[in-house]
């Protein structure tokens, strides 16, 4: 298959790793996986914030880098971000774009994909040879959650994994607190939320808390940071990634 | 040549706004600092809405057509939404025939003044008062008491919160934000000839209260009630409850007086019956609520002998008026959204400055009353109030799309706000971000800035806004290589090339082959 690969803007520039790991999971699977060049940002933290003209053309552009029809899937490592592509693009697309837009966000939309979503729903796969020989617990992010409803396919993704100790996080769906802009706009509301999960977390006795957005990672990430905590945060893609011969050396830093 | 002068061209008319309970006096992220250092207020409200959660997951998780009743919920409310007017006039035609008496109130101060009036007609200086969130919307005890007219409130959290001189903070739970020992406490204080020793035994605390309240069920002549739903085609007016305080008041005296807000009516009678299983399982988390009391005017000889009803508009044909917004509207007050909410957990009810706090407060509130934005309004801070995280959408009875409403009102609010700091920094970032040079130059800057990073490679101070993000988060400092750098160099063509060639790696000792986890059901 040829797969467009979508970085997302923070993949890209804060968390490259979850983003390598992607392209060579797919590589491994054996399809081709192709870059737009162009692609930047998909405009999420925008319309989440109320802002719905200055993402026009991000909206655009991200039609126009995905639209080559011999792209036949765009896969992202990012739950909200597929999200904002597959519900808020035609919003944008319907109140401030015209036809052609229109008609190339339905395109694209139609196509889009999270990692874990296009790995079982699509490639039908769930033992993607990954080797991960430590203590993992994982959160749904929301947008997988809720607007993607991607389910438990993760967690089947990760129970294939050889050498996983796989734990229950308590409470998993409750929101960690990110909510982009929210974070920031009521931060101390979140860092409440963020507590909570942290205390969770640290509770299973994980090595590494993982999930299917590097956003919520970087929130979770932070404040594990900030207390000191043993547990880490990692990419579903680089746990997906990790093998025999090439397996994750926890000690390097968590991205 | 002759012209006319037409006048600049003008917004068309738009409804009034609402009055009363519908604003705080600060805005969110203020209000919710006070409420998130109350330890005793988080652990009341997390202990609370967590029990109900689970009770309300047993009970909707048993129904096999649950979604399809929330389906059939959601068209009902959305036919009624459509065809308002007419149904409101039906439902005062038939209130009428049945010997009740129909009153519009466009504002709550409208609707403060008809009952007051309704009430000294009657001569009575004291009224008995079912829980009603219309009446809280209003001010109605408030305003009944400058008018020189006692309310009682019957239902026992309403009471506990009355008595403390306190506000509610949750639709179906006011007092959610108390323990028993401080309903102890308050009881003891404010209930006229309570024992002195008594204790915080939950059947203890029920009894003093329903001491106090027989008395003023037996001797008061009027009583004012809100009402879950208005049914058009037959003028029946229902109330569903847990205590049978509602019963009373509904029965005993002489005068009724109901307050309804306009979205309560419902086109047919036969659409209680999905209501009536949507309401009870979402908000109490119980398959049936003890008490459903329906009333169609006056019977003569049996019950109230007198009967109003007042349709409160106060802002609900402007909410009306928006095509996106107007779901809110849908809302049958279950509250089930603000006990799945994350921030309505932390926060409290209060902070949302409204009768109506949680998710639905935020996307309501603002569209009842207005969010105007040149006057620092903190009803514009509540469509900011949501990590937009979807839990409420997904327990809401009648499918209310919250998240999406919440970020259409942050667009309105962007909109209306004019140009402000946050607008001028999303417009360059989204200069910089459509221009794939400029986003890569602006990607090599970050990476540059890691050099002001800490020793361990993150970031524990930054400036505002975001210092309240990195008060409690350290922020990673961007590594050397973007992925875009690293796939054009040759490290990154030769990595993909590695593993394209390498393909899906055999399993170890352990494991199995194929592309499924033999464990795993299919
Ligand atoms: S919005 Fe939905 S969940 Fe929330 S109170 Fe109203 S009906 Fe209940």
């Amino acid at each position: 298959m040829r797969i467009g690969l979508f970085a997302t803007c923070l993949g890209d520039t804060l968390f490259p790793e979850a983003v390598k790991s992607t392209a060579v999971l797919l590589a491994r699977l054996g399809h081709d996986v192709v870059f737009p060049p162009e692609q930047t940002c998909c405009g999420q933290m925008h319309v989440n914030t109320g802002y719905q003209r200055e993402p026009v053309p991000l909206v655009r552009g991200f039609a126009e880098q995905f639209g080559d029809p011999s792209i036949e899937a765009v896969v992202m490592p990012s739950g909200s971000c597929a999200g904002s592509v597959r519900h808020q693009h035609e919003i944008v697309a319907e109140r401030y774009g015209d036809a052609a837009l229109r008609s190339g966000v339905a395109a694209v939309k139609a196509k889009t994909y999270e990692l874990s979503e296009f790995l079982v729903d699509v490639l039908d796969v769930t033992r993607v040879g990954a080797y991960f020989p430590h203590r993992v617990t994982y959160h749904p992010t929301c947008h997988s959650l809720r607007m993607l409803r991607v389910g438990d396919k993760p967690l089947r993704l990760l129970r294939a994994v050889e050498g996983i100790d796989l734990v229950e996080l308590p409470e998993a769906d409750a929101c960690c607190g990110f909510g982009g802009t929210f974070a920031v706009k009521n931060g101390e509301t979140s860092s409440a939320m963020l507590q909570d999960k942290m205390r969770h977390v640290t509770g299973t006795g994980a090595d590494v808390c993982t999930a299917g957005d590097a956003s919520c990672l970087m929130h979770i990430g932070g404040g594990l940071s900030r207390i000191k905590a043993g547990t880490r945060t990692l990419h579903l893609a680089q746990i997906l990634a990790s093998t025999r011969t090439a397996p994750y050396a926890l000690t390097e830093a968590a991205r | 040549m002759s012209s006319t002068f037409l006048g600049m061209p003008a917004a068309p008319p738009r409804s009034p706004y609402g009055t009363g309970n519908l604003r705080g006096d600060r805005k969110f992220p203020k209000a919710a600092s006070g409420e998130l250092r109350n330890e005793q207020l988080r652990r009341n409200l997390g202990k609370a809405t967590r029990s109900i959660r689970a009770k309300r997951l047993a009970v909707t998780g048993e129904l096999p057509d649950w979604e399809r009743l929330r389906d059939a919920g959601s068209a009902i409310k959305t036919e009624t939404m459509n065809r308002l007017p007419e149904l409101l006039e039906q439902l005062e035609r038939k209130v009428t025939e049945h010997g009740g008496t129909v009153h519009w109130a466009r504002d709550g101060v409208e609707a403060n003044e008809i009952v007051t009036r309704l009430v000294k007609e009657t001569g009575s200086d004291e009224v008995i008062k079912v829980k009603s969130m219309a009446t809280q919307e209003i001010g109605l005890n408030e305003h009944l008491d400058t008018q020189g007219v006692t309310a009682y409130e019957t239902d026992l959290a309403e009471l506990i919160v009355q008595l403390a001189h306190d506000k509610p903070s949750h639709i179906l739970v006011p007092a959610i934000h108390r323990n028993r020992d401080e309903v102890r406490d308050i009881f003891r204080r404010e209930i006229p000839g309570v024992d002195p020793d008594l204790d915080s035994v939950p059947a203890h605390l029920a009894a003093a209260a329903r001491a106090y309240l027989r008395e003023k069920f037996m001797t008061t002549p009027v009583a004012v009630s809100g009402a879950n739903f208005g049914i058009a085609e037959t003028g029946t007016l229902s109330v569903v409850e847990s205590e049978g305080n509602g019963r009373m008041c509904l029965t005993m005296p002489r005068t009724l007086i109901t307050v309804m807000g306009i979205e309560k009516v419902l086109p047919r009678y036969r659409d209680l019956e999905v209501f009536l299983q949507l309401l009870p399982r979402s908000s109490t988390g119980e398959r049936m609520n003890p008490y459903t009391s329906m009333w169609t005017g006056v019977t003569p000889g049996d019950g109230p002998q007198e009967f109003h009803l007042v349709l409160l508009d106060n802002g609900r044909t402007a909410a009306l008026a928006d095509r996106i917004g107007r779901e809110a509207l849908n809302c049958i007050r279950c509250s089930a959204c603000l006990n799945v909410c994350p921030v309505y957990e932390r926060a409290g009810g209060h902070a949302y400055g409204s009768t109506y706090p949680g998710p639905i407060g935020a996307v309501l509130t603002p569209q009842l009353a207005g969010m105007h934005e040149a006057k620092g309004d903190p009803n514009s801070s509540l469509p900011y109030a949501s990590s937009l995280c979807g839990a409420c959408f997904d327990a809401c009875p009648v499918k209310i799309d919250i998240p999406s409403l919440l970020v259409e009102l942050r667009h309105q609010h962007t909109e209306r706000s004019g140009v402000t700091a946050e607008k001028l920094a999303m417009r360059t970032a989204a200069a910089v971000m459509k221009r794939p040079k400029l986003f890569t130059a602006a990607q090599k800057a970050a990476g540059a800035g890691r050099v002001l990073a800490g020793r361990d490679g993150t970031f524990s101070h930054l400036p505002p806004p975001f210092d309240s993000w990195s008060d409690s988060r350290d922020t990673p400092a961007p590594p050397k290589q973007t992925f875009r750098s690293w796939l054009a160099s040759a490290e990154g063509a030769a990595t993909l090339r590695a593993a394209a060639e390498e393909g899906v790696p055999a399993p170890g000792p352990t494991g199995a082959a194929g592309p499924h986890d033999p464990e795993e059901q299919r």
